[in-house]
């Protein structure tokens, strides 16, 4: 399945790149990608997108960009 | 500006004005660094906050931890007006760049404005104003005068003048009463309707605009994954580059630390992507806001980079560059027979028709007011591909094709297969004909003609109307390669070939009937294909109404934006090279490190934001 959430205070391009990055190596995504212009986190993953998963995608974003939150 | 973003400013500017006022002041020693630390800390907290916070999390060489290195090495070595500026500085351009992609972002959210925020519904006889989510198809909504019409139906009651410049870019209203279909996003002007619904809100043609429109930027260009591939590998090399610089002189010949040291900080901080990172899908996406406010949907930044690319440009012809509805031309009765004698019969026939060029001549007895004098006919029979017979005032009568008159045995007077004439005769005596033909589309020619001042020279149109109607056009539009009498399968057949000599090509079709060449071509733009889901499903661009002088016109934005991204590639690249150069040779000191980071990432997202005014 495929979602997507807002992010809020994405605040540089290149930050955003590398939270993709990072979310695509968590366990069980399939594809991620962070869109910096629309602020907005799309995975793709073939099993549930979980809270775990989530709450992984977070973590992996917060050690990048501290105050960027994923919006559920 | 935002809040957040007007609470940032007066922070940088309170910061700027103590620090140039604590400058004046007589005030030395370490009561000075400490004045000084005021402004610093107003200004830079959270680049301090997140710095150590990176750290904590192994993350060293982020721009906020180099600003912060830089900063306090400033302050240790008594600079400390050029600490606090260089903070004001560095927030200015993370300010400035917050403001440009938010203005961008508000431009999609301008297109919003096509989404309607409430519907009032008829329930048992009341008015309630629901949102549009909460309507189910087949209720009735009410719609009064200047407000937007929220969902896609058909009017049951009143009458008035639509505005849908909202989704295609046509400012001229249209007449729309009972019976009528009307679309979601567009404007009723000046008459109340009642419209009965033909979708709930997620299907409608707003939310349909809107969802393409937001995923759009989802799809990279080629541009974009290039420098997504080049900043993997850039950024190690980077930090490997400064921490030779840093070691290398001091350790083996004899170098200054502290001065190597600054060298390093200048050329990390100047290393960052951002400007590379974020200009390339800023100028895509800005120019897909553009466009989609003139009524032409682009589905991804990719199909956008194609365009600009394209070396051919194939048209179909019923529908793209002709208008799709068939016209009397002329009526050209045999000898002995009046024009209007003529139109009669054939109207009297073809009222029984349904076929297009049947359509054309009833419409064209209306016209001449011939039609209260028709004959009743008997025994109707429609042969299909060929025409109509039945029998009028005891009379043998058929019109239809010239085939048709060769098997009924009649011999037509005039050349026999010219495109769109419907042949008439009575008890085996030919009548004449009337000649129907499609209207070219006003702007074809100018849409033809502007694609070649654009440098595209390949122009082809297919169609699977005869050659003589395919000539016709052709001429009229100035196409010299046309291909007649196609099958759909035969359509992608010639479109390859196309595609195989002439290179990127793009085909224009109405996506109904032309799915398979849509998808098959480089760049597939639909046509008037508002309210058409086959259509948006199929192509990649799709244009709202059906003017192909907007075809041109997406091509013209396409290459300025592709140059506009190119530009800013270049632009970045140099300018960090420069500064990266300088920063070794202690030529620029942090001054030239912040303006080389942000000054540059802010000069890139401005020369991005003109796509929004192609």
């Amino acid at each position: 399945m495929k979602k997507s959430f807002k992010l809020e205070n994405l605040g540089c391009a290149h930050c955003a790149l590398k939270m993709e990055e990072a979310i695509k190596k968590i366990k069980g995504v399939d594809n991620a990608s962070v869109n910096f212009i629309m602020q907005k986190l799309t995975i793709e993953s073939s099993e549930e997108i979980s809270e775990s998963l989530l709450s992984e995608a977070q973590k992996a974003i917060s050690r990048i960009e501290r105050h960027c939150v994923i919006v559920k | 500006m935002s809040n957040v973003q007007k609470r940032e400013l007066v922070r940088i500017i309170i910061s700027a004005a103590t620090a140039i006022i604590i400058s004046f002041l007589p005030v030395t020693g370490i009561l000075r660094l400490v004045l000084f630390f005021i402004p610093y800390l107003i200004c830079g907290y959270d680049i301090i906050a997140d710095s150590f916070f990176n750290i904590i999390h192994g993350k060293m060489f982020d721009e906020k931890f180099l600003m912060f290195i830089a900063t306090m090495g400033a302050f240790a070595i008594g600079e400390y007006t050029e600490a606090v500026m260089v903070t004001v500085l560095y927030q200015t351009g993370e300010l400035f760049q917050n403001i440009a992609a938010g203005k961008a972002r508000r431009s999609i959210s301008d297109l919003m404005e096509i989404c309607p925020e409430n519907a009032t519904v008829i329930r048992d006889g009341k008015e309630i104003t629901v949102s549009p989510e909460e309507v189910e198809t087949g209720e009735l909504i009410s719609v009064k005068p200047g407000e937007k019409i929220p969902l896609d139906g058909e009017i049951v009651s009143g009458a008035s003048t639509v505005n849908a410049s909202a989704l295609t870019g046509e400012s001229i209203p249209v007449e729309k009463g009972v019976g009528d279909k009307v679309l979601s996003g567009t404007i009723n002007q000046n008459g109340a309707l009642i419209i009965k619904t033909e979708s709930r809100y997620e299907d409608s043609t707003v939310s349909k605009i809107l969802e393409l429109v937001e995923n759009s930027s989802d799809k990279k260009s080629r541009t974009e994954r290039f420098i997504t591939r080049f900043a993997h590998f850039y950024t190690p090399c980077v930090v490997i580059a400064a921490l030779f610089l840093a070691l290398v002189p001091p350790l083996l010949f004899n170098g200054i630390w502290s001065e190597w040291v600054r060298r390093a900080l200048v050329f990390l901080m100047v290393s960052c992507p951002c400007a590379l990172v974020i200009s390339v899908p800023l100028s895509y996406f800005c120019s897909i806001g553009r466009l989609s406010k003139k009524g032409i949907l682009v589905k991804g930044a990719n199909h956008l980079e194609a365009l600009s690319a394209v070396k051919a440009v194939v048209f179909d012809k019923t529908g793209t560059l002709t208008k799709g509805i068939l016209k009397t031309e002329g009526v050209y009765p045999a000898e002995g027979v009046t024009e209007d004698e003529l139109l009669i019969i054939g109207a009297s026939l073809e009222s029984h028709s349904t076929h297009p060029m049947a359509r054309a001549v009833c419409s064209e007895a209306e016209k001449r007011r011939a039609d209260k004098n028709i004959p009743h006919a008997k025994r109707v029979e429609e042969i299909a591909g060929r025409g109509v017979k039945a029998v009028i005032n005891g009379k043998d009568c058929c019109a239809g094709n010239a085939i048709f008159m060769k098997e009924s045995g009649i011999e037509c007077v005039i050349p026999s297969a010219i495109a769109g004439a419907v042949h008439i005769a009575c008890n085996k005596r030919y009548l004449g004909y009337i000649l129907t033909e499609d209207e070219t589309k006003e702007s074809s020619k100018k849409a033809v003609d502007a694609l070649r001042s654009f440098g595209i020279p390949h122009i082809a149109m297919l169609t699977g109307d005869t050659e003589k109607a395919a000539l016709k056009t052709a001429e009229k539009t100035g196409i010299t390669e046309y291909h007649a009498g196609l099958l759909p399968k035969d359509k992608v057949d010639i479109l390859e070939n196309i595609m195989e000599k002439r290179g990127k090509t793009a085909f224009a079709g109405d996506g109904i009937n032309d799915a398979p060449v849509l998808m098959r071509s480089d760049v597939g733009i639909a046509m008037g294909a508002l309210g058409s889901d086959a259509a948006i499903e199929a192509a990649d661009i799709v244009i709202m109404d059906d003017d192909p002088l907007k075809i041109a016109e997406a091509v013209k934005i396409s290459v300025k934006t592709t140059r506009i991204a190119k530009d800013n590639i270049v632009f970045s690249l140099l300018s960090k090279l420069l500064f990266l150069i300088l920063g070794a040779f202690g030529l620029v000191g942090i001054w030239g490190a912040v303006f080389g980071d942000v000054g540059v990432m802010v000069l890139a997202v401005l020369n991005s934001m003109r796509c929004m005014k192609l």
